[in-house]
């Protein structure tokens, strides 16, 4: 069926004559078979890593299983465990309070970035800021997490002499079971400000101008456009930042661990840190999925709740 | 008075000023506001990088002084050798390089085939798989950890091994979905053209639509270079070994080792495990910015 009159490259003979280029039929087949074999690779990885094992890790919650011995069928016995085990609880507490005090100030500072930069768009200098301001996220969550260790040594920190210098006492950063979740979330939000503050770009660039040129003509000002203009028609872009930041965040891990181990105490213990304990330090399989089943529904519960929140102030045009 | 009015209202970058202001210069106190802001927060964002470069130069003694000096005045190098000294460096970073380059190279690969299938190629099922491909990415990675450590070193045996970093990196529902959108953009009309000369589907999707796409797999890529070289988590729980480890583990323990003793070993170990993600970022910086503002606005 191959024909002999080519019209572009000769090297279509190798194809089986089923799938020769020439009829509608024979496209029709050979996009079919392309597109099975050029999926096959990502389907495949993805049921043998992620979608296998998240089903896994449910039945495993189901499971005591300590590695040395086979697992064996629980029932509910580890949610009924975990629900009443106060480590556990106070590691959830502890993720929200970071991830909340982090987002709040991750989508402020990055708001207020976006629209400072934007007053100097296409200018050299926007070009600089946006550089600056992105190079922390380059860096890994060790390298952060052991430099601003280091800056937030209560005695020979950088941080602290700084504040001495206005007068202000020394700050137990690190070593106080009040102080420490502030001072991660301080690391974190500092290596993450710069991704967040492209997103908003984003949003901030494609604004519609003519709105804002109509509003500043009828008088909004200031503080007023920005609360009743800018931030209303910017909604869509702070609903998709805050989503990625709080998934993100209610899985940290990186910061908390190479700070402050989970210290001074368990002040600053989060729930993948929990979670990481259980099973591989304490060998707790079992144990540890059903804690990591609880944070996935509690993510999908708070992003389910964004979302139906976001009805309620994200305003689309 | 008109040209009063305009100076105060104009845009940038309109042609038809009178006097030229440069368009970084603040005009009003808003503007003014804005700088001190960009300043402040960009000071707050360079001092630590500063801090780390120059203290990593400084002799071990010196290293926790305060004032803390800004600028080195030793030029002490002692410290990047002695990094050598205390962790296997060089198989560290070694490791930390084949791990991401793999990684980088295999998304690219099933990212752009599986994100052309769904952009343009066409077999029943295909729209049911794409929403499977999607849901996946709302899966948390954590959840998937335990039993991806069981899979690997039980099922495949690749405990402690560089294989069990890269294999589960190498699909990638993000960039699946990225690279389909790129592939959406491009018209169809190319595609039909190059039919029309007798190309195949592999040819047309080899020498038509992947050249077009490469800003996207320019953001791939640099994204999966810098997740992959910073990756901690996943390391911690699948390698053992100290000379496989990649250079996160390798900084985790060299601090734990210098505790109180000198911090510009360790510094100078971050700054040297930190450049490759620099360089890579120089070179794609263009398209990772742009493509991600992008993304923000699609939100």
């Amino acid at each position: 069926m191959a024909s002999e009159a080519t019209l572009g490259s000769g090297r279509r003979n190798w194809l089986p004559s089923w799938l020769a280029g020439d009829t509608v039929q024979g496209i029709r087949r050979q996009r079919m078979v392309l597109g099975i074999l050029f999926l096959l690779p990502t389907l495949i990885g993805l049921i043998l890593f992620v979608l296998g094992p998240i089903v896994v890790a449910v039945a495993m919650g189901f499971m005591k299983w300590n590695v040395f011995r086979p697992p064996e069928f629980v029932a509910l016995k580890n949610f009924a465990r975990l629900f009443q085990h106060d480590l556990v609880g106070n590691s959830f507490s502890n993720t929200f309070v970071m991830m909340a005090m982090t987002v709040g100030m991750l989508e402020v500072f990055a708001i207020a970035l976006a629209l400072s930069v934007h007053r100097f768009a296409r200018s050299r200098l926007a070009y600089f800021f946006r550089t600056v301001w992105f190079l922390p996220v380059l860096l890994s969550g060790v390298s952060v997490a052991v430099t601003l260790s280091y800056m937030f040594h209560t005695d020979f920190g950088v941080v602290n002499y700084y504040l001495g210098v206005l007068g202000i006492d020394k700050v137990p950063w690190l070593v106080s079971s009040d102080v420490v979740r502030l001072s991660v979330s301080l690391a974190t939000v500092w290596r993450n400000l710069g991704f967040t503050f492209i997103i908003y770009l984003g949003g901030v660039s494609a604004l519609p101008q003519e709105i804002l040129e109509a509003a500043t003509v009828d008088g909004a000002r200031g503080l007023k456009r920005l609360w009743l203009i800018t931030l209303p028609l910017l909604s869509p872009t702070i609903l998709f930042a805050t989503v990625i930041d709080v998934i993100r965040l209610l899985q940290f891990f990186d910061e908390p661990y190479v700070m402050t181990r989970g210290g001074p105490g368990d002040s600053s213990r989060t729930a993948v840190m929990m979670v990481y304990d259980t099973a591989f330090a304490n060998l707790e399989f079992g144990y540890a999925s059903s804690i990591s089943v609880v944070l996935f529904l509690i993510i999908l519960a708070v992003t389910g709740f964004q979302f139906l929140l976001s009805k309620r102030w994200v305003f689309y045009q | 008075m008109t040209v009063i009015n305009r100076l105060s209202t104009r845009r940038r970058g309109d042609e038809d000023v009178v006097e030229r202001i440069p368009d970084w210069m603040p005009r009003n106190a808003a503007d003014w506001l804005a700088m001190a802001f960009m300043v402040a927060i960009g000071m707050l964002t360079i001092m630590p990088i500063i801090w780390v470069m120059s203290t990593s130069l400084r002799t071990p003694a010196e290293s926790f002084t305060v004032p803390p000096e800004w600028l080195p005045e030793d030029l002490y190098f002692g410290n990047y050798l002695q990094v050598f000294d205390e962790i296997p460096f060089v198989y560290q970073m070694g490791n930390s390089f084949f791990v991401t380059l793999s990684t980088v190279v295999g998304q690219l690969t099933t990212a752009t085939l599986a994100g052309y299938t769904f952009a343009r190629l066409y077999f029943p099922g295909r729209d049911a798989l794409f929403w499977v491909v999607l849901a996946t990415l709302m899966i948390p990675y954590q959840a998937t950890l335990i039993p991806l450590f069981v899979i690997i070193s039980k099922v495949f045996g690749l405990a402690d091994t560089l294989w069990s970093l890269i294999l589960p990196a190498l699909p990638t529902a993000f960039g699946t979905f990225l690279l389909r959108q790129y592939f959406l953009q491009i018209p169809v009309e190319y595609e039909e053209a190059a039919m029309m000369d007798g190309a195949n589907q592999f040819q047309i999707f080899r020498r038509v639509y992947l050249p077009m796409v490469a800003p996207g797999m320019a953001i791939l890529a640099v994204l999966a270079f810098n997740g992959k070289w910073n990756d901690f988590l996943t390391p911690l729980i699948f390698m053992n070994t100290t000379s496989r480890f990649p250079i996160t583990l390798g900084i985790n323990d060299l601090q734990r080792y210098m505790m109180t003793g000198s911090i510009s070993v360790v510094l100078a170990a971050i700054v040297m495990a930190t450049l490759p993600v620099v360089i890579v970022y120089i070179f794609g910086q263009r398209y990772l910015i742009e493509g991600l503002m992008v993304g923000g606005l699609k939100g």
